[in-house]
């Protein structure tokens, strides 16, 4: 007669969701009240529109490009397994999951955390962030704060330091040697609080 | 037959009133109270204590999600984007103080994103707040199912009770307060000019708000009431509902601000000036900042005049947090009166929620809740600094009053409610972030920004 069993009815596939993101109960239905909460023409999915309505993601710079995570391949509906799907990534690393060498990796491992914001500069999905990209997202984040040329000196200088083989590209492996120091669970996970 | 039924209902409809009249709307008047409400509002607590109780029983076994989080629902870090960023970068290999483009520094974006994402800090404070316990009225029955025969019958007992017995008295009070008011300043307005007008006026006014209040059975606590709004100052407060002039008018006479309004408003409006000045402005002359800036310091300087009220959030917003207070009337060089007003959710939700809920449904809402519970405080006077602008002391007004009501502080504008973000924010959080980065230009291009 509680209320999150209750709640966790509407949800459907509740059961094979949390399975594969390794979300709580508790957690599902806090994130299936706000995918409802953002749904506020009550359409069942999510839109692009319905993200920019959030005012502190509006003012985010990169706010297109985590808008665009959500929605792959140009679709325009986001339903709420793929919502929680995504979000799942930022799930703070489960430190006491038994390494099994055969079973894939969860959804937020530390290397599927990377390569969720390796997608952020990547985003024609060719495995690399080219020049170009890398300019993109410099330009985002920067936009009429400085020079073109400084972007492009700014654009050189990082790729000339990750850059490994020589191919004036970023792929994915130098992504990750370039930032393995960095605390990837603590930088890229959110925790809730209940 | 007839006769007879239409004798008995005027018989009943007489003794309704003069029961009305004589035990509610006459103490009232006199500002005194018969300890009705008082009694009312004791047993409300224990029965909703009671049901809460009962409630918690049937939940016990499950793993219930907590309702009401009043921190939120993810931990948020509290470092500004220097820190966090400077962190990001202090693990990579080749980083050097004084900073430097690092592709982890999109990890700071995509982390905030995604946390706005799943909780932001203004979408919630549009729409009611969230309750601890269920306090038994169907409208805030979000999350609790049935429970027992008991709570259900307590419950049922309780529709009855607001909607049979409370809502057709309060209703009545509402008419009489309102009648009262429209009809006493039009014959005090036909007074000259004389401290005698001024005293009856301010007399018609309190007595008006007190039926009101009654109304609404609103229980109000004052605090500090040293610092009562003075002649020739400006009361600002925050804005939850159209109620709250109810709240602060019973303790005091104010002059109102606003925007002339058509039908039953624009009456009462029309009625309340001619017996004491209210500003009252047409449509058109809201545009004008400087027209409004000159008819609220004529107001003031005019030590006569009742102190000015104002909302400063310009919207209503749902009592959890203080938003962006507009910067026009702290330009004026009045005294600044801040008064914070804190309602108590579980007697019913003072909360008006315009795109949802229309005035007269508003008003029914207010009137079929339990009570209206509430604390006002009213804060020490303050003053522009030397050398302060208008804005910032928006901010520390604003700031003095979220720390007395026990409000969450916002820098975000409550127009937001109908307009979106403007560019100039994500400017804001661009320089701030090119900020990071410049000091590591080489140096001709450092000429070059010099330019």
């Amino acid at each position: 007669m509680g209320s999150t069993s209750s709640t966790l009815a509407k949800i459907p596939n509740a059961e094979d969701l949390m399975q594969e993101t390794g979300f709580t109960p508790a957690h599902l239905v806090r994130l299936y009240d706000r995918f409802k909460v953002l749904d506020k023409d009550k359409k069942g999915f999510l839109t692009p529109q319905d993200f920019v309505a959030i005012k502190e993601l509006a003012m985010n710079p990169i706010c297109d490009r985590i808008i665009g995570a959500f929605f792959t391949s140009g679709g325009e509906t986001l339903d709420f397994p793929s919502f929680v799907r995504i979000l799942a990534h930022f799930r703070p690393i489960d430190k006491n999951r038994p390494k099994e060498p055969t079973s894939p990796d969860p959804i937020n491992s530390r290397s599927n955390k990377l390569k969720f914001a390796f997608q952020l500069y990547d985003q024609d999905k060719d495995g690399k962030i080219s020049r170009h990209e890398l300019l993109q997202v410099l330009r985002a984040m920067l936009e009429k704060q400085v020079t073109e040329e400084q972007l492009e000196s700014i654009a050189d200088r990082t790729i000339q330091e990750a850059d490994l083989d020589r191919d004036d590209a970023i792929s994915f492996e130098e992504f990750r040697k370039s930032l393995e120091k960095v605390n990837i669970d603590h930088k890229m996970s959110i925790r809730f609080l209940r | 037959m007839e006769g007879t039924s239409w004798d008995l209902a005027l018989v009943v409809f007489e003794v309704w009133l003069s029961v009305v009249l004589g035990l509610i709307v006459l103490p009232a008047m006199f500002g005194v109270s018969l300890g009705f409400t008082d009694l009312y509002v004791k047993a409300l607590v224990k029965t909703l204590e009671w049901a809460t109780l009962r409630i918690q029983r049937g939940q016990k076994e499950e793993d219930a999600v907590p309702a009401h989080l009043p921190n939120g629902i993810i931990e948020k870090d509290d470092g500004s984007m220097e820190e966090e960023i400077g962190e990001l970068r202090r693990s990579h290999p080749k980083s050097l103080a004084g900073g430097d483009f690092t592709l982890c520094d999109a990890f700071y974006f995509c982390k905030k994103g995604i946390e706005s994402i799943v909780e932001d800090q203004v979408t919630q404070r549009f729409t009611s707040e969230e309750l601890a316990s269920w306090n038994l009225l169907t409208r805030t029955n979000n999350n609790f199912h049935y429970i027992s025969v008991r709570v259900t019958i307590i419950w049922g007992l309780g529709v009855f009770i607001r909607y049979c017995i409370l809502l057709p008295l309060r209703v009545t009070l509402a008419v009489l307060g309102l009648s009262w008011l429209v009809i006493g300043t039009t014959l005090v307005g036909l007074l000259p000019h004389s401290n005698v007008k001024t005293w009856i006026s301010d007399l018609i006014h309190v007595t008006c708000y007190r039926i009101c209040a009654r109304a609404l059975s609103a229980r109000i606590r004052y605090h500090n009431k040293e610092n009562h709004p003075k002649k020739g100052g400006i009361c600002v407060a925050n804005h939850t509902s159209p109620i709250d002039i109810v709240i602060l008018a019973n303790d005091g006479c104010y002059a109102m601000v606003g925007q002339i309004h058509g039908g039953l408003m624009g009456v009462i409006q029309r009625s309340m000036v001619r017996s004491c000045p209210h500003v009252w402005f047409e449509r058109s002359e809201m545009k004008d900042r400087h027209a409004v800036a000159k008819r609220l310091k004529d107001h003031v300087a005019d030590k006569t005049k009742q102190p000015i009220l104002i909302f400063p959030e310009g919207t209503c917003i749902n009592n959890t947090s203080v938003m962006m207070f507009k910067k026009g009337s702290f330009d004026i060089g009045a005294t600044i009166y801040p008064v914070a007003i804190k309602y108590d959710p579980q007697f019913g939700d003072a909360f008006w929620n315009s795109g949802k809920y229309n005035m007269v449904s508003y008003l029914l809402r207010m009137m079929t809740s339990w009570a209206i519970v509430c604390n006002v405080w009213y804060l020490p006077p303050m003053s522009l600094q030397d050398g302060e602008d208008a804005v910032h002391f928006a901010n520390r007004v604003k700031s003095a009053i979220a720390r007395q009501g026990g409000l969450v502080d916002l820098f975000w504008d409550g127009g937001l409610k109908r307009e979106k973000v403007k560019e100039s924010y994500k400017e804001e959080q661009q320089k701030m972030y090119s900020s990071m980065i410049k000091g590591r230009l080489p140096s001709h291009e450092r000429q070059d920004c010099e330019v």
